[in-house]
Protein backbone atom coordinates (compact mmCIF):
# COMPACT_ATOMS: atom_id res chain seq x y z
CA UNK A 1 0.00 0.00 0.00
CA UNK A 2 1.44 3.27 -0.64
CA UNK A 3 0.27 6.52 1.26
CA UNK A 4 0.59 10.00 0.26
CA UNK A 5 0.09 12.40 3.00
CA UNK A 6 -0.29 16.42 2.83
CA UNK A 7 2.16 16.50 -0.43
CA UNK A 8 2.51 20.42 -1.58
CA UNK A 9 5.15 21.73 -4.57
CA UNK A 10 5.75 24.97 -5.96
CA UNK A 11 8.15 26.01 -8.23
CA UNK A 12 9.55 29.18 -8.19
CA UNK A 13 6.29 31.24 -7.49
CA UNK A 14 3.88 28.86 -8.73
CA UNK A 15 2.00 26.81 -6.35
CA UNK A 16 1.40 23.14 -8.30
CA UNK A 17 0.30 20.72 -5.47
CA UNK A 18 -1.63 21.87 -2.49
CA UNK A 19 -1.67 19.38 0.16
CA UNK A 20 -3.09 16.22 -1.45
CA UNK A 21 -3.52 13.11 0.45
CA UNK A 22 -4.24 9.21 -0.68
CA UNK A 23 -3.59 5.86 -0.60
CA UNK A 24 -3.27 3.02 -3.29
CA UNK A 25 -4.46 -0.48 -2.42
CA UNK A 26 -2.48 -3.53 -3.79
CA UNK A 27 -3.95 -5.72 -6.74
CA UNK A 28 -5.99 -2.44 -7.17
CA UNK A 29 -5.84 0.26 -10.31
CA UNK A 30 -5.89 3.56 -8.73
CA UNK A 31 -6.42 6.38 -11.43
CA UNK A 32 -5.61 9.87 -10.85
CA UNK A 33 -7.55 12.77 -13.48
CA UNK A 34 -7.78 16.01 -13.85
CA UNK A 35 -7.29 18.54 -17.01
CA UNK A 36 -3.45 19.28 -18.30
CA UNK A 37 -1.59 21.65 -16.43
CA UNK A 38 -3.16 20.63 -13.11
CA UNK A 39 -0.43 18.89 -11.67
CA UNK A 40 -0.72 15.05 -12.06
CA UNK A 41 2.86 14.57 -13.86
CA UNK A 42 4.10 16.57 -10.80
CA UNK A 43 1.92 14.74 -8.10
CA UNK A 44 3.17 11.53 -9.81
CA UNK A 45 6.97 12.61 -9.80
CA UNK A 46 7.26 13.56 -5.74
CA UNK A 47 5.88 9.85 -5.18
CA UNK A 48 8.64 7.99 -7.00
CA UNK A 49 11.33 10.77 -5.72
CA UNK A 50 11.94 12.45 -8.94
CA UNK A 51 11.12 15.85 -7.45
CA UNK A 52 10.86 16.68 -3.77
CA UNK A 53 8.05 17.92 -2.42
CA UNK A 54 7.91 21.15 -0.28
CA UNK A 55 5.86 19.19 1.95
CA UNK A 56 4.46 16.16 2.81
CA UNK A 57 5.20 12.53 3.36
CA UNK A 58 5.13 9.55 0.94
CA UNK A 59 4.91 5.86 2.18
CA UNK A 60 5.46 2.48 0.70
CA UNK A 61 4.01 -0.08 3.52
CA UNK A 62 5.07 2.04 6.00
CA UNK A 63 8.37 2.84 4.98
CA UNK A 64 8.90 6.73 4.61
CA UNK A 65 10.70 7.27 1.20
CA UNK A 66 11.52 10.35 1.26
CA UNK A 67 13.57 10.56 4.56
CA UNK A 68 15.23 6.75 4.14
CA UNK A 69 18.91 6.71 3.64
CA UNK A 70 20.03 6.27 0.20
CA UNK A 71 20.44 2.78 0.04
CA UNK A 72 16.90 1.98 1.91
CA UNK A 73 15.92 4.18 -1.32
CA UNK A 74 17.67 2.56 -3.41
CA UNK A 75 15.61 -0.96 -1.86
CA UNK A 76 12.01 0.86 -2.51
CA UNK A 77 13.05 1.70 -5.80
CA UNK A 78 13.74 -1.92 -6.98
CA UNK A 79 9.98 -2.53 -6.17
CA UNK A 80 8.88 0.58 -8.28
CA UNK A 81 8.12 0.32 -12.12
CA UNK A 82 7.54 3.50 -14.28
CA UNK A 83 5.76 3.98 -17.38
CA UNK A 84 6.69 7.27 -18.45
CA UNK A 85 4.08 9.58 -20.55
CA UNK A 86 6.23 8.75 -23.84
CA UNK A 87 7.75 5.61 -22.94
CA UNK A 88 11.13 6.93 -22.13
CA UNK A 89 12.86 4.11 -24.17
CA UNK A 90 16.76 4.13 -24.36
CA UNK A 91 17.11 5.21 -28.17
CA UNK A 92 20.72 3.42 -28.24
CA UNK A 93 19.27 -0.04 -27.05
CA UNK A 94 17.29 -2.33 -29.13
CA UNK A 95 13.92 -3.34 -27.75
CA UNK A 96 15.09 -6.51 -25.69
CA UNK A 97 17.99 -4.54 -24.28
CA UNK A 98 15.67 -2.04 -23.25
CA UNK A 99 13.63 -4.56 -20.81
CA UNK A 100 16.68 -6.08 -19.89
CA UNK A 101 18.25 -3.21 -18.59
CA UNK A 102 17.26 -3.21 -15.25
CA UNK A 103 18.14 -7.02 -14.58
CA UNK A 104 21.93 -5.90 -16.03
CA UNK A 105 22.14 -3.20 -13.78
CA UNK A 106 20.61 -4.32 -10.67
CA UNK A 107 20.90 -7.64 -10.61
CA UNK A 108 23.63 -10.46 -10.62
CA UNK A 109 21.58 -12.57 -11.91
CA UNK A 110 23.28 -15.27 -14.57
CA UNK A 111 23.24 -14.42 -18.12
CA UNK A 112 20.39 -17.42 -19.16
CA UNK A 113 18.29 -16.09 -16.53
CA UNK A 114 18.08 -12.65 -17.62
CA UNK A 115 17.37 -13.26 -20.65
CA UNK A 116 14.80 -15.99 -19.76
CA UNK A 117 13.13 -13.24 -18.19
CA UNK A 118 13.10 -10.37 -20.37
CA UNK A 119 11.64 -12.47 -22.81
CA UNK A 120 9.34 -13.88 -20.89
CA UNK A 121 7.87 -9.95 -20.19
CA UNK A 122 8.03 -9.30 -23.31
CA UNK A 123 5.98 -12.51 -24.02
CA UNK A 124 3.98 -10.93 -21.92
CA UNK A 125 3.27 -7.78 -23.44
CA UNK A 126 2.90 -9.67 -27.08
CA UNK A 127 6.18 -8.10 -28.46
CA UNK A 128 8.26 -11.46 -28.34
CA UNK A 129 8.91 -10.88 -32.23
CA UNK A 130 9.91 -7.07 -31.94
CA UNK A 131 12.71 -7.88 -29.30
CA UNK A 132 15.62 -6.91 -32.26
CA UNK A 133 13.88 -3.70 -33.45
CA UNK A 134 15.22 -0.20 -32.18
CA UNK A 135 12.66 2.01 -30.23
CA UNK A 136 12.93 4.36 -33.68
CA UNK A 137 11.35 1.56 -35.56
CA UNK A 138 8.26 0.60 -33.72
CA UNK A 139 4.98 2.28 -33.06
CA UNK A 140 3.84 4.12 -30.30
CA UNK A 141 1.52 1.58 -28.90
CA UNK A 142 4.21 -0.99 -29.12
CA UNK A 143 6.83 1.69 -27.35
CA UNK A 144 4.02 1.78 -24.35
CA UNK A 145 4.24 -1.84 -24.12
CA UNK A 146 7.97 -2.06 -24.28
CA UNK A 147 7.90 0.53 -21.54
CA UNK A 148 5.09 -1.70 -19.66
CA UNK A 149 7.66 -4.98 -20.36
CA UNK A 150 10.79 -2.94 -18.73
CA UNK A 151 8.55 -1.67 -15.89
CA UNK A 152 7.59 -4.99 -14.76
CA UNK A 153 10.78 -6.91 -15.89
CA UNK A 154 11.46 -6.72 -11.89
CA UNK A 155 8.47 -8.07 -10.51
CA UNK A 156 7.56 -4.29 -8.94
CA UNK A 157 4.93 -3.99 -6.24
CA UNK A 158 4.39 -0.71 -7.08
CA UNK A 159 3.45 0.43 -11.04
CA UNK A 160 3.14 3.81 -11.99
CA UNK A 161 2.06 4.54 -15.34
CA UNK A 162 1.66 8.46 -16.96
CA UNK A 163 -0.93 8.66 -19.36
CA UNK A 164 -0.51 5.19 -20.92
CA UNK A 165 -3.13 5.78 -23.36
CA UNK A 166 -2.06 9.35 -24.54
CA UNK A 167 -1.48 9.73 -28.96
CA UNK A 168 -2.75 6.53 -29.08
CA UNK A 169 -6.26 5.08 -30.95
CA UNK A 170 -9.03 4.18 -28.84
CA UNK A 171 -8.21 0.19 -29.80
CA UNK A 172 -4.52 0.97 -28.60
CA UNK A 173 -5.43 2.47 -25.84
CA UNK A 174 -8.27 0.02 -24.47
CA UNK A 175 -5.33 -2.86 -25.32
CA UNK A 176 -3.34 -0.77 -23.11
CA UNK A 177 -5.40 -0.18 -20.21
CA UNK A 178 -6.50 -3.67 -20.08
CA UNK A 179 -2.78 -5.01 -19.72
CA UNK A 180 -2.06 -2.69 -17.03
CA UNK A 181 -5.35 -3.87 -15.01
CA UNK A 182 -4.56 -7.57 -16.32
CA UNK A 183 -0.92 -7.06 -14.81
CA UNK A 184 -2.11 -5.67 -11.87
CA UNK A 185 -4.21 -8.13 -10.69
CA UNK A 186 -2.06 -11.01 -11.77
CA UNK A 187 0.70 -9.54 -9.34
CA UNK A 188 -1.16 -8.21 -7.09
CA UNK A 189 0.65 -4.47 -7.51
CA UNK A 190 -0.40 -1.34 -6.03
CA UNK A 191 -1.02 0.36 -9.45
CA UNK A 192 -1.24 4.42 -9.56
CA UNK A 193 -2.29 5.61 -13.46
CA UNK A 194 -2.74 9.20 -14.81
CA UNK A 195 -5.13 9.60 -17.12
CA UNK A 196 -7.53 11.99 -18.56
CA UNK A 197 -8.95 9.51 -20.67
CA UNK A 198 -13.23 8.64 -20.25
CA UNK A 199 -12.69 5.47 -21.58
CA UNK A 200 -10.21 4.46 -18.86
CA UNK A 201 -11.97 5.72 -15.91
CA UNK A 202 -15.12 3.51 -16.51
CA UNK A 203 -13.27 0.28 -17.57
CA UNK A 204 -10.25 0.14 -15.30
CA UNK A 205 -10.55 2.91 -12.43
CA UNK A 206 -11.30 1.27 -9.79
CA UNK A 207 -10.42 4.02 -7.31
CA UNK A 208 -10.35 7.79 -8.85
CA UNK A 209 -8.49 10.62 -7.53
CA UNK A 210 -9.89 13.59 -9.66
CA UNK A 211 -6.94 16.66 -9.31
CA UNK A 212 -8.06 20.54 -10.03
CA UNK A 213 -5.20 23.41 -9.89
CA UNK A 214 -3.32 21.53 -7.71
CA UNK A 215 -6.11 20.68 -5.64
CA UNK A 216 -7.48 16.98 -4.73
CA UNK A 217 -11.05 17.34 -5.19
CA UNK A 218 -12.91 14.08 -5.23
CA UNK A 219 -12.51 10.53 -5.16
CA UNK A 220 -13.90 7.71 -5.24
CA UNK A 221 -15.43 4.63 -7.58
CA UNK A 222 -15.76 4.86 -11.27
CA UNK A 223 -19.59 4.27 -10.34
CA UNK A 224 -19.82 7.19 -8.89
CA UNK A 225 -18.21 9.44 -10.86
CA UNK A 226 -20.80 10.49 -13.13
CA UNK A 227 -23.31 11.43 -10.08
CA UNK A 228 -20.43 13.54 -8.25
CA UNK A 229 -21.95 17.23 -6.62
CA UNK A 230 -18.28 18.85 -7.59
CA UNK A 231 -18.82 21.16 -10.48
CA UNK A 232 -15.39 20.83 -11.72
CA UNK A 233 -15.48 17.07 -12.55
CA UNK A 234 -18.86 17.62 -13.84
CA UNK A 235 -17.65 20.11 -15.82
CA UNK A 236 -14.30 17.66 -16.96
CA UNK A 237 -16.89 14.50 -18.20
CA UNK A 238 -18.48 16.54 -19.80
CA UNK A 239 -16.08 17.84 -21.75
CA UNK A 240 -14.81 14.15 -22.39
CA UNK A 241 -18.59 13.55 -23.49
CA UNK A 242 -19.14 16.01 -25.43
CA UNK A 243 -16.05 15.41 -27.37
CA UNK A 244 -17.33 11.74 -28.08
CA UNK A 245 -20.79 12.69 -28.77
CA UNK A 246 -19.16 14.82 -31.52
CA UNK A 247 -16.92 12.56 -32.33
CA UNK A 248 -20.14 9.95 -33.65
CA UNK B 1 28.48 33.58 -12.14
CA UNK B 2 26.05 31.20 -10.70
CA UNK B 3 26.14 29.24 -13.85
CA UNK B 4 29.75 28.54 -12.86
CA UNK B 5 28.85 27.45 -9.56
CA UNK B 6 26.17 25.17 -10.92
CA UNK B 7 28.40 23.85 -13.24
CA UNK B 8 31.25 22.90 -10.23
CA UNK B 9 27.99 21.20 -8.34
CA UNK B 10 27.19 19.05 -11.52
CA UNK B 11 31.38 18.15 -11.43
CA UNK B 12 30.59 16.72 -8.26
CA UNK B 13 27.69 14.74 -9.03
CA UNK B 14 29.44 12.63 -11.61
CA UNK B 15 32.11 11.02 -9.22
CA UNK B 16 29.65 10.68 -6.22
CA UNK B 17 27.76 7.46 -5.86
CA UNK B 18 28.60 5.62 -8.93
CA UNK B 19 27.65 2.26 -10.30
CA UNK B 20 30.25 -0.75 -10.16
CA UNK B 21 33.06 -0.20 -12.56
CA UNK B 22 32.71 -3.13 -15.12
CA UNK B 23 29.58 -1.39 -15.77
CA UNK B 24 31.62 1.77 -17.06
CA UNK B 25 33.84 -0.04 -19.40
CA UNK B 26 31.61 -1.12 -21.92
CA UNK B 27 30.39 2.47 -21.64
CA UNK B 28 33.49 3.42 -22.53
CA UNK B 29 34.72 1.62 -25.02
CA UNK B 30 31.63 2.40 -27.20
CA UNK B 31 32.10 6.07 -26.24
CA UNK B 32 36.10 5.84 -27.25
CA UNK B 33 34.59 4.79 -31.08
CA UNK B 34 32.30 7.38 -31.50
CA UNK B 35 34.37 9.93 -30.11
CA UNK B 36 37.74 8.95 -31.73
CA UNK B 37 37.29 6.70 -34.73
CA UNK B 38 34.17 9.28 -35.75
CA UNK B 39 36.47 12.27 -35.28
CA UNK B 40 39.48 10.87 -37.64
CA UNK B 41 38.40 12.33 -40.86
CA UNK B 42 37.60 15.89 -39.94
CA UNK B 43 40.31 16.75 -37.26
CA UNK B 44 42.76 14.89 -40.09
CA UNK B 45 41.82 16.86 -43.18
CA UNK B 46 41.69 20.14 -41.12
CA UNK B 47 45.04 19.55 -39.67
CA UNK B 48 46.90 18.44 -42.99
CA UNK B 49 45.70 21.56 -44.48
CA UNK B 50 46.50 23.81 -41.71
CA UNK B 51 49.73 22.34 -42.11
CA UNK B 52 50.07 23.20 -45.71
CA UNK B 53 49.06 26.93 -45.28
CA UNK B 54 50.89 27.43 -42.69
CA UNK B 55 53.98 26.08 -44.74
CA UNK B 56 53.75 28.24 -48.28
CA UNK B 57 52.48 31.58 -46.01
CA UNK B 58 55.88 31.45 -43.92
CA UNK B 59 57.60 31.18 -47.03
CA UNK B 60 55.83 33.86 -48.56
CA UNK B 61 56.35 36.25 -45.78
CA UNK B 62 60.22 35.05 -45.28
CA UNK B 63 61.22 37.50 -48.42
CA UNK B 64 64.95 37.89 -46.89
CA UNK B 65 67.78 35.60 -48.35
CA UNK B 66 69.64 35.89 -45.84
CA UNK B 67 67.34 33.83 -43.62
CA UNK B 68 67.81 30.16 -44.14
CA UNK B 69 64.60 28.51 -45.63
CA UNK B 70 64.56 25.28 -43.29
CA UNK B 71 63.14 27.98 -40.39
CA UNK B 72 60.42 27.96 -42.76
CA UNK B 73 59.58 23.74 -41.59
CA UNK B 74 61.16 24.83 -38.11
CA UNK B 75 58.07 27.30 -37.70
CA UNK B 76 55.40 25.42 -39.14
CA UNK B 77 56.75 22.68 -36.28
CA UNK B 78 56.42 24.66 -33.79
CA UNK B 79 53.16 26.19 -34.36
CA UNK B 80 51.73 22.71 -35.17
CA UNK B 81 53.10 21.21 -31.93
CA UNK B 82 52.46 24.29 -29.80
CA UNK B 83 48.98 25.63 -30.96
CA UNK B 84 47.32 24.67 -34.31
CA UNK B 85 47.50 20.92 -33.47
CA UNK B 86 46.02 20.84 -29.80
CA UNK B 87 43.84 24.11 -29.82
CA UNK B 88 42.35 24.05 -33.69
CA UNK B 89 41.69 20.35 -33.15
CA UNK B 90 39.83 21.20 -29.76
CA UNK B 91 37.88 23.45 -31.19
CA UNK B 92 36.97 21.10 -34.02
CA UNK B 93 36.08 18.60 -31.73
CA UNK B 94 34.31 20.98 -29.63
CA UNK B 95 32.01 21.49 -32.41
CA UNK B 96 31.71 18.01 -33.40
CA UNK B 97 31.82 15.86 -30.27
CA UNK B 98 30.94 18.77 -28.09
CA UNK B 99 27.86 19.60 -29.93
CA UNK B 100 27.11 15.76 -30.40
CA UNK B 101 27.30 15.49 -26.39
CA UNK B 102 24.94 17.90 -25.54
CA UNK B 103 22.47 16.92 -27.98
CA UNK B 104 22.15 13.48 -26.75
CA UNK B 105 21.88 14.36 -23.27
CA UNK B 106 19.02 16.85 -24.29
CA UNK B 107 17.51 14.77 -25.66
CA UNK B 108 17.73 12.03 -23.09
CA UNK B 109 16.47 14.72 -20.81
CA UNK B 110 13.58 15.50 -22.81
CA UNK B 111 12.30 12.76 -23.58
CA UNK B 112 12.49 11.21 -19.92
CA UNK B 113 15.45 9.08 -20.49
CA UNK B 114 17.42 10.71 -17.91
CA UNK B 115 14.14 10.42 -15.60
CA UNK B 116 13.73 6.43 -16.21
CA UNK B 117 17.69 6.12 -14.97
CA UNK B 118 16.94 7.84 -12.14
CA UNK B 119 13.78 6.04 -11.05
CA UNK B 120 15.84 2.96 -10.99
CA UNK B 121 17.91 4.47 -8.99
CA UNK B 122 21.03 4.73 -11.23
CA UNK B 123 22.91 8.21 -10.78
CA UNK B 124 21.80 9.03 -14.31
CA UNK B 125 25.08 12.17 -14.12
CA UNK B 126 27.58 9.45 -13.72
CA UNK B 127 26.30 6.88 -15.84
CA UNK B 128 25.58 8.61 -18.85
CA UNK B 129 28.65 11.35 -18.52
CA UNK B 130 31.68 9.78 -17.27
CA UNK B 131 31.78 7.25 -19.79
CA UNK B 132 32.06 10.25 -22.43
CA UNK B 133 34.50 12.57 -19.66
CA UNK B 134 37.05 9.51 -19.71
CA UNK B 135 36.61 8.53 -23.10
CA UNK B 136 37.21 12.75 -24.59
CA UNK B 137 40.29 12.57 -22.28
CA UNK B 138 41.90 9.07 -23.84
CA UNK B 139 40.74 10.23 -27.27
CA UNK B 140 41.32 14.04 -27.67
CA UNK B 141 45.45 13.10 -27.18
CA UNK B 142 45.63 10.61 -29.46
CA UNK B 143 43.74 12.25 -32.02
CA UNK B 144 45.93 15.38 -31.40
CA UNK B 145 49.16 13.62 -32.06
CA UNK B 146 48.04 12.12 -35.70
CA UNK B 147 46.76 15.59 -35.96
CA UNK B 148 50.17 16.94 -35.18
CA UNK B 149 51.70 14.19 -37.67
CA UNK B 150 49.44 15.32 -40.26
CA UNK B 151 50.19 19.08 -40.22
CA UNK B 152 54.30 18.89 -40.44
CA UNK B 153 53.83 16.33 -43.51
CA UNK B 154 50.88 18.65 -45.02
CA UNK B 155 53.37 21.44 -45.00
CA UNK B 156 56.20 19.09 -46.28
CA UNK B 157 54.13 17.97 -49.39
CA UNK B 158 52.83 21.62 -50.24
CA UNK B 159 56.55 23.29 -49.46
CA UNK B 160 57.98 20.86 -51.65
CA UNK B 161 55.43 21.23 -54.08
CA UNK B 162 55.04 24.47 -54.24
CA UNK B 163 58.64 24.72 -54.48
CA UNK B 164 59.19 26.75 -51.84
CA UNK B 165 61.19 24.56 -50.30
CA UNK B 166 63.38 21.14 -50.57
CA UNK B 167 63.07 18.42 -48.69
CA UNK B 168 66.25 18.30 -47.32
CA UNK B 169 66.11 21.67 -45.66
CA UNK B 170 62.26 20.92 -44.78
CA UNK B 171 63.92 18.00 -42.61
CA UNK B 172 67.20 19.95 -41.33
CA UNK B 173 64.69 22.61 -39.83
CA UNK B 174 62.17 19.78 -38.23
CA UNK B 175 65.26 18.43 -36.62
CA UNK B 176 66.60 22.31 -35.65
CA UNK B 177 66.61 22.95 -32.05
CA UNK B 178 63.95 20.69 -31.23
CA UNK B 179 62.57 20.94 -28.08
CA UNK B 180 60.54 17.58 -26.35
CA UNK B 181 58.74 19.38 -23.96
CA UNK B 182 56.67 21.21 -26.61
CA UNK B 183 54.77 17.82 -27.10
CA UNK B 184 54.45 17.47 -23.11
CA UNK B 185 52.85 20.52 -23.77
CA UNK B 186 50.50 20.27 -26.45
CA UNK B 187 49.25 16.68 -24.54
CA UNK B 188 48.52 19.04 -21.46
CA UNK B 189 46.75 21.10 -22.97
CA UNK B 190 44.78 18.39 -25.26
CA UNK B 191 44.03 16.59 -21.84
CA UNK B 192 42.28 19.67 -20.40
CA UNK B 193 40.85 20.66 -23.90
CA UNK B 194 39.39 17.62 -23.64
CA UNK B 195 38.28 17.75 -19.85
CA UNK B 196 36.18 21.18 -20.54
CA UNK B 197 34.70 20.41 -23.79
CA UNK B 198 33.06 16.94 -22.61
CA UNK B 199 31.84 18.47 -19.33
CA UNK B 200 30.57 21.58 -20.70
CA UNK B 201 28.99 19.97 -23.18
CA UNK B 202 27.46 17.24 -20.75
CA UNK B 203 26.57 20.10 -18.42
CA UNK B 204 24.51 22.10 -21.43
CA UNK B 205 22.73 19.05 -22.78
CA UNK B 206 22.01 17.65 -19.10
CA UNK B 207 20.36 20.54 -17.46
CA UNK B 208 18.12 21.59 -20.95
CA UNK B 209 13.96 21.59 -19.62
CA UNK B 210 11.50 22.24 -22.56
CA UNK B 211 11.66 20.69 -26.43
CA UNK B 212 13.58 20.28 -29.31
CA UNK B 213 14.19 24.00 -29.72
CA UNK B 214 16.17 23.63 -26.12
CA UNK B 215 18.19 21.03 -26.98
CA UNK B 216 19.09 22.79 -30.37
CA UNK B 217 20.16 25.51 -27.95
CA UNK B 218 22.54 23.88 -25.67
CA UNK B 219 24.03 22.01 -28.43
CA UNK B 220 25.20 25.53 -29.82
CA UNK B 221 25.74 26.79 -26.30
CA UNK B 222 27.96 23.75 -26.08
CA UNK B 223 29.94 24.81 -28.72
CA UNK B 224 30.15 28.41 -27.94
CA UNK B 225 30.94 27.76 -24.53
CA UNK B 226 34.09 25.39 -24.78
CA UNK B 227 35.66 27.21 -27.73
CA UNK B 228 35.77 30.63 -24.86
CA UNK B 229 36.96 28.01 -22.60
CA UNK B 230 39.67 26.19 -25.03
CA UNK B 231 40.97 29.80 -25.51
CA UNK B 232 40.83 30.95 -21.68
CA UNK B 233 42.74 27.40 -20.95
CA UNK B 234 45.30 27.88 -23.40
CA UNK B 235 46.17 31.38 -22.32
CA UNK B 236 46.38 30.60 -19.06
CA UNK B 237 48.32 27.17 -19.46
CA UNK B 238 50.68 28.76 -22.03
CA UNK B 239 51.08 31.58 -18.96
CA UNK B 240 52.47 28.61 -16.67
CA UNK B 241 53.80 26.42 -18.71
CA UNK B 242 56.18 28.09 -21.36
CA UNK B 243 57.29 31.21 -19.70
N1 LIG C 1 10.44 21.00 -13.33
C1 LIG C 1 9.51 21.95 -13.42
N2 LIG C 1 9.84 23.24 -13.25
C2 LIG C 1 8.92 24.23 -13.30
N3 LIG C 1 7.61 24.01 -13.56
C3 LIG C 1 7.20 22.75 -13.76
C4 LIG C 1 8.12 21.65 -13.70
N4 LIG C 1 7.43 20.51 -13.93
C5 LIG C 1 6.14 20.87 -14.13
N5 LIG C 1 5.99 22.21 -14.02
C6 LIG C 1 4.74 22.95 -14.15
O1 LIG C 1 3.79 22.35 -13.30
C7 LIG C 1 2.50 22.40 -13.90
C8 LIG C 1 1.85 21.05 -13.83
O2 LIG C 1 2.54 20.18 -14.70
P1 LIG C 1 2.17 18.66 -14.91
O3 LIG C 1 2.13 17.98 -13.59
O4 LIG C 1 3.13 18.14 -15.91
O5 LIG C 1 0.72 18.72 -15.53
P2 LIG C 1 -0.19 17.51 -15.97
O6 LIG C 1 -1.32 17.50 -14.98
O7 LIG C 1 -0.68 17.83 -17.33
O8 LIG C 1 0.63 16.27 -15.94
C9 LIG C 1 2.69 22.90 -15.31
O9 LIG C 1 2.22 24.23 -15.38
C10 LIG C 1 4.17 22.83 -15.54
O10 LIG C 1 4.59 23.90 -16.34
MG1 LIG D 1 1.45 15.04 -17.46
Amino acid sequence: MITIKNISKAFDDRQILVGIEGKFQPGETSLIIGGSGTGKSVLLKCMIGLVKPDSGEVMYDGRNFLTSSLNDQKAIRREMGVLFQGSALFDSKSVLDNVRFPLDMLTDQPENEKMDRAIECLKRVGLEKARDSMPSEISGGMKKRVGIARAIVLNPKYLFCDEPNSGLDPLTSAKIDELIAEITEEFQITTVVITHDMNSMMEIGEKIMFLYKGKKLWEGDSASLTHSSVDELNEFINANKLIREMEK
Amino acid sequence: MSRLGNYFIFLGTLFRNREKFGVYLKLILDECTSIGVGSIFIVALVNTFIGAVTCVQTAYNLTNPFVPKNIIALIVRDSSILELAPTLSCIVLAGKVGSNIASELGTMRITEQVDALEVMGINSSSYLILPKVIASVLMFPLLVIMAGFLAILGGYIAGTLAGVITPEEYVSGLRFEYKPFGVAFALIKTVVFAFLVSTISAYQGYRVRGGALEVGAASTAAVTNSCIAIVAADFVLTQMLLT
